[in-house]
């Protein structure tokens, strides 16, 4: 547990400090997205990697986050905080109601489920015009403020994002390495064992399935505030395919893992400009090629290649020694 | 009288759609019942068709039935390399791990087809010109007959191979206890890369049929995919007429809805009649139930 709080510790002292080094400017711009993204992809990965249930709609709860703050604070001038709540609490209802349906399906039934779901509620963004503007999108949402501090700067928005990023980590990590972590872990590996050994197998599927839900919704909210323009763009499939890559390269189960996925996919398309075109080639190979050599992902399967590179190498000096 | 028309045409251009959702949901019911894998890239397999048609009869300028041969022939070896390559090593892998695999391989196609041909929408030429032909107050195009007989074509091929011949009804064996097949002598591997290369081919085919009416691009198999896969959960996964049922049936409630209500709304339509089945029926409208087995 000592082990854990230091890991934390140094993470969030890395977290801290980095702008310090950079100087600010763009770069600061996309570490905002990275953490954005790493509050998506670790909701997620609480659902797929520890509960082993697979959602393809991810995309919806963010952007349903997204547009219930753009509209309320745009369209009706609410307070941003206000509608930040109201954006959470009404994403955590939709999610928990739907959930009961929805997380009776398993395996490939689950995927297609929650993969149409994020397509209609896609659709309905770009539908219904006259709340949400259309495929050309919502503007002038507001940035959130505190005690007459607004967060309109990159520097500003870095601090505030990465403080719910690292709190949704540090919710995350207490939940894995508690009783419902592993009572959601049994349930991944067998639901049946799970439901015999005194888990309610249906309730805390669907429970997992709100708080990923409410994290979605919560970047969604940051997403609009900070950006302060949206469009169903940003919404889309690829968006929850995009996810599912940073959970898969990051590693199943694993919430640095899910960072570190984040924050590979976001900063590889600023490195490469070129990488615009061929990113969803990259994606695919990666999500194929990953699956099948490392299914730990990087944090596991990293230490295990290096591993055995190790003992290959010791096994090639004594064999030199010998002759 | 004005009502009955347009009811009639909406019904026969969403029969023709729902046809080609029928051929792209055996695909997805013929792997599944082999593999129980759903198979997320089949719908890349019918972008193949029209583009590659599209490549080898407008670019390369070959005949029209040459070009068609070819590029269902492309992609039907697409398919068994796809099988060979992701799917085979890891044949006992989680629902999860294969669903994700399928994925990428379907994001993968997808994003070679766009770096080959750009993302630009194509129009393949009608097969027999087009002129459209009046049935009692209703148009519709001689493409519209093409994708009628085409699809009847390929129905009674696939029930005559997988009842009438030696590897057909191995696969069927196959789907109903690999164990036992095995066995028996069946090469169940075999049998698996054939399902593979038979649903790539008929998703190319349907996509050849339909890419004269709806233009082609490299991203129209997300939704064909999608479309093709409802009707095969409504058709209760079955290799037989369940799923053409099912197709015809998303595709005529799809163009009354599009026609009569909204067409904005009209992808959204086969999304919730999915939804809909899956939490209601997901054993399909035809299916009977089974048990899960642990």
């Amino acid at each position: 547990m000592k082990r854990e709080l230091m890991k934390f510790l140094v993470f969030a002292a890395a977290v801290l400090t980095a702008p310090l080094f950079l100087k600010g400017g763009y770069i600061v711009n996309v570490l905002v997205f990275v953490g954005i993204y790493t509050i998506l992809a670790v909701a997620l990965n609480l659902l797929l990697g520890l509960a082993g249930q697979i959602s393809l709609g991810q995309a919806a709860f963010f952007g349903l986050g997204a547009y219930i703050s753009g509209v309320l604070t745009a369209t009706h001038a609410a307070n941003p905080w206000v509608a930040m709540v109201i954006a959470v609490i009404a994403v955590g209802a939709i999610a928990f109601v739907l959930g009961f349906p929805i997380l009776k399906l398993k395996g490939h039934y689950l995927a297609m489920a929650t993969l149409g779901m994020g397509i209609i509620v896609y659709i309905i963004f770009n539908e219904t015009v006259d709340i949400t503007g259309g495929p050309s999108g919502l503007s002038g949402i507001p940035n959130l403020s505190i005690c007459g501090v607004v967060f309109n700067t990159d520097m500003k928005n870095y601090y505030l994002v990465w403080s719910f990023a690292m709190a949704t980590i540090l919710l995350s990590l207490n939940l894995s390495a508690s009783r419902i972590g592993r009572a959601l872990r049994a349930i991944h590996d067998s639901e049946v064992a799970a439901r015999i050994l005194g888990v309610n197998v249906r309730l805390l599927k669907v429970q997992i399935f709100t708080v990923s839900g409410i994290f979605s919704a919560l970047a969604g909210s940051l997403y609009a505030h900070t950006v302060q323009f949206i469009s169903p763009a940003s919404f889309g499939f690829n968006v929850s395919i995009e996810l599912l890559t940073m959970v898969i390269i990051g590693g199943l189960g694993s919430i640095y893992g899910s960072f570190l996925g984040a924050a590979i996919l976001t900063l590889l398309p600023e490195l490469f400009r070129t990488f615009q075109d061929y990113d969803i080639v990259v994606y695919g190979t990666v999500l194929i090629v990953m699956t099948m050599f490392m299914p730990g992902g990087i944090v596991r399967g990293v230490p295990l290649l290096a591993r055995s590179l190790l003992v290959r190498v010791k096994a090639v000096r004594s064999s030199e020694k010998r002759v | 009288m004005e009502l009955i028309e347009q009811l009639l045409q909406y019904t026969l251009s969403g029969l023709s759609t729902g046809a080609i959702y029928a051929l792209i949901g055996l695909g997805f019911a013929i792997i599944y019942n082999s593999t129980s894998i759903i198979n997320f890239a089949q719908g890349e397999f019918v972008m193949l068709g029209g583009m590659l048609t599209l490549f080898f009869h407008v670019t390369l300028g070959l005949y029209l039935p040459l070009a068609v041969v070819l590029a269902i022939a492309v992609a039907t070896a697409v398919g068994a390399l796809f099988e060979r390559l992701a799917i085979s090593p890891l044949k006992d892998a989680e629902p999860i791990i294969l669903v994700i695999i399928t994925i990428g391989g379907s994001i993968l196609i997808r994003g070679v087809a766009m770096l080959l041909w750009g993302k630009d929408t194509h129009a393949l030429p009608m097969f027999s010109g087009d002129e459209p032909i009046i049935l009692l107050g209703a148009a519709i195009m001689p493409q519209n007959i093409w994708i009628f007989g085409v699809t009847l074509i390929i129905i009674t091929a696939n029930r005559l191979f997988f009842h009438h011949s030696m590897s057909g009804k191995a696969m069927r064996a196959c789907s109903f206890n690999r164990v036992a097949s095995r066995l028996v002598g069946i090469d169940v591997k075999r049998m698996i890369l054939f399902s593979f290369a038979i649903s790539s081919a008929m998703g190319a085919a349907a996509g050849i049929i339909i890419a004269p009416l709806t233009m082609t691009s490299y991203d129209v198999g997300v939704m064909l995919g999608l479309k093709g896969f409802c009707a095969a959960i409504i058709g209760g996964m079955s290799t037989g007429m369940g799923t053409v049922a099912g197709g015809l049936i998303v595709g005529v409630l799809e163009s009354l809805g599009a026609g009569l209500i909204s067409s904005g709304y009209k992808d959204a339509i086969a999304f919730i009649i999915l939804l809909v089945i899956l939490l209601i029926r997901p054993q399909g409208l035809f299916g009977k139930g089974e048990a899960e087995r642990v």
